[in-house]
């Protein structure tokens, strides 16, 4: 079966500093993919050659069989309308309501009449779970929770197949951030979506993940779920095996 | 089993032509038969809706819609199907489905489900225009007077900080003051300069095709020398720094506190009207006076030159013409204003990026209203001295 995302041989360095040095990465259809790594490890990199805004010194980015590294900005467009990206911090536009937001992406790519565009947005705004008269509201009158969420709103505008998450339940309390997670299950479950999620959030890995990818010494071990708890490396070990992991595995405390 | 759009597995071309058919229709004894066609895709909503609303509801009692032959379905073809069903349904017809309805069309409809029916949109205020004229002016002045008694607060607050760290020097951040003269005064040095130029040689080339048919050109170089040293030294001075170091103070300011940044100082106990304005403050009423000074300069330079060239008057004729024609005050009536004018646009650019809230386009408007203000209220102070200077007869 293709990959949706396929990185190969991806090598990133900025000056003397190796980010990625062949590092590969595959994605498939219908896929709940976790990036993990240790702060600085190059995973908002990854995520920036994937999404094209930044050109890899060496190897290959394939989405659904194409090499985006070396299209032009113009030849980019039609494949930046096949997928969404939600980022970190929402970067909703500031200066414009959430229902604003959310159309943006399609007056940018569509043509469509203004009761189709409003009517779709809303669609979008409450299929994330934020109620009606959040969309008249401006992103600097939302809670955290509700950014993100209406981050998701937007990413979803043009009906992607594949959406890009950037650390989705960061800064959210552990209630909110598994409300989170029941989204991204929902919204992968009903869409039939593909989903690309850096995170740090074990629960949410444990939650959502179908397989993982961990960047470790500049390239990625992925396995399964449960194939990469029982990865031989001392970071996964650490990461997956530490104090904080230990509940979620069932392992007895101490043990 | 439910139609399953198959994966587009090339990537899609972002605008398509609209096609013709999404819908084939046919006329029964009963009602109507739609059989549905086609990509049913994002792309593809404005033929779709284009196609669905020439669908004539009227004489249908029955409609039967079959999806099947649909090749790709996604959540914004079905909420099209979906709008179509509830608007034949409230058109008092009967839809059914042959075969199951896709699994989306439910999404929408559950996520749909108590749609509030009011838009969130707020009307119109009420009430006679006349009362809403009224309405509008007396908010608007309200609001103005709060902010000029804001800005009075923060100014006085900037003053008691100064004067409260004139006591511990080591307080008035000597590094920052410097940095900030650099940033407002070096650097615009040479704009500054070339425009002291032109405009006294704008000035002579003026006054000179007037007073020659005279026989006055000699006073082509008191009314240059008056005129940079008084007036116009300082006040295009003052207007440019307006608009480089105003706008730079409010937009540093603006961006500082977007990101919280003011926040975070003050919760580290640092006062930021120590820290971030006092020393702008500072810069500029030092910076300011210096770049009047050099205007001055490059004016009487450039007033020499022209009449050299253009009124072949020699140097030491226009140096004991200047020496003539100014008295004992004329300099400092022009540089005794540029620390003010510093004063003015320092505080108008520090005011309103701590003003920022919310959004970049806070941001972006406060910036224009610093620059206005400044450039306003500078030129409000200069006739202010104009008058005050006249009735002291200087």
């Amino acid at each position: 079966m293709e990959a949706v995302v396929e990185v190969r041989g991806l090598v990133n360095r900025f000056g003397s500093q190796l980010v990625h040095d062949g590092l590969d990465m595959r994605v498939a259809e219908d896929e709940v993919f976790g990036i993990v790594g240790g702060s600085g490890s190059g995973k908002s990199v990854l995520l920036r050659t994937i999404l094209g805004l930044q050109r890899p010194v060496a190897g290959t980015v394939r989405i659904r069989g194409r090499d985006i590294t070396h299209l032009s900005e113009a030849q980019l467009r039609p494949i930046k309308a096949g997928y969404g990206v939600a980022f970190q911090a929402g970067a909703l536009y500031s200066g414009l309501t959430v229902l604003e937001n959310v159309q943006l992406p399609m007056i940018e790519h569509l043509r469509l009449p203004a009761e189709a565009l409003e009517g779709l947005a809303l669609l979008k705004i409450r299929l994330v779970g934020l109620p009606e008269d959040a969309a008249g509201k401006y992103p600097a009158q939302l809670s955290g929770g509700m950014v993100k969420r209406a981050a998701v709103a937007r990413a979803l505008a043009l009906d992607p197949q594949l959406l890009f998450l950037d650390e989705p339940t960061s800064g959210l309390d552990p209630v909110s951030a598994a409300a989170f997670d029941d989204l991204v299950l929902y919204l992968q479950q009903h869409l039939k979506l593909t989903i690309v999620m850096i995170t740090h959030d074990l629960d949410s890995i444990f939650r959502t993940c179908n397989r993982v990818g961990v960047i470790v010494d500049r390239r990625m071990q992925t396995d399964t779920l449960e194939g990469i708890v029982q990865h031989p490396n001392p970071w996964i070990q650490a990461y997956f095996h530490g104090e904080r992991a230990r509940a979620r595995l069932g392992a007895p405390h101490g043990a | 089993m439910i139609v399953e759009s198959p994966r587009a597995t090339r990537p899609r071309v972002a605008a398509t032509v609209p096609r013709a058919e999404a819908i084939e229709v046919r006329r029964t004894a009963e009602g109507l038969e739609l059989e549905l066609t086609g990509e049913w895709s994002v792309h593809e909503v404005a033929a779709i809706e284009a196609a669905l609303a020439a669908v004539e509801l009227a004489s249908a009692p029955r409609i039967r819609i079959a999806t099947q032959a649909i090749t790709r379905l996604d959540l914004s073809g079905a909420w099209a199907l979906s709008a179509f069903v509830r608007r034949a349904r409230r058109a008092g017809s009967e839809v059914a489905f042959r075969g199951t309805p896709p699994d989306l069309l439910g999404l929408v409809d559950e996520t749909l489900a108590g749609e509030a029916a009011a838009a969130p949109v707020p009307g119109p205020p009420s009430g006679e225009p006349r009362d809403r004229a009224l309405v509008a002016i007396g908010r608007y002045a309200v609001s103005w007077g709060h902010d000029l008694m804001r800005g009075c607060a923060f100014l006085g607050r900037a003053c008691v900080t100064f004067l409260a760290s004139l006591g511990r020097p080591g307080r008035l951040r000597p590094i920052s003051v410097v940095r900030h003269v650099y940033d407002t005064g070096i650097t615009a040095m040479p704009i500054v300069a070339l425009i002291a130029f032109l405009i006294s040689v704008i000035l002579a080339y003026l006054s000179a095709q007037q007073l020659r048919g005279l026989g006055a050109d000699i006073y082509v170089v008191d009314l240059v020398t008056i005129g940079v040293l008084r007036e116009l030294g300082v006040l295009l001075t003052a207007i440019i720094v307006a608009g480089r170091s105003g706008s730079a103070y409010a937009a540093e300011l603006g961006s500082m506190r977007l990101n919280e940044e003011v926040d975070a100082l003050t919760a580290s106990g640092a006062d930021p009207i120590e820290l971030l304005i006092v020393p702008r403050l500072l810069g500029l009423a030092i910076a300011l006076p210096l770049l009047t000074i050099l205007a001055d300069l490059i004016g009487l330079s450039g007033g020499a030159l022209l009449c050299r060239y253009l009124l072949d008057m020699p140097l030491s004729q226009y140096v004991n013409r200047v020496n003539e024609s100014i008295s004992a005050t004329t300099f400092w009536v022009g540089i005794i204003k540029a620390p003010v004018f510093a004063l003015i646009i320092a505080f108008a650019g520090c005011y309103r990026g701590m003003q920022v809230r919310g959004s970049a386009r806070v941001l972006g408007h406060l910036v224009t209203v610093a620059v206005v203000q400044a450039i306003f209220m500078v030129i409000l102070a200069d006739a202010l001295f104009a008058v005050l200077f006249m009735k002291l007869k200087i």
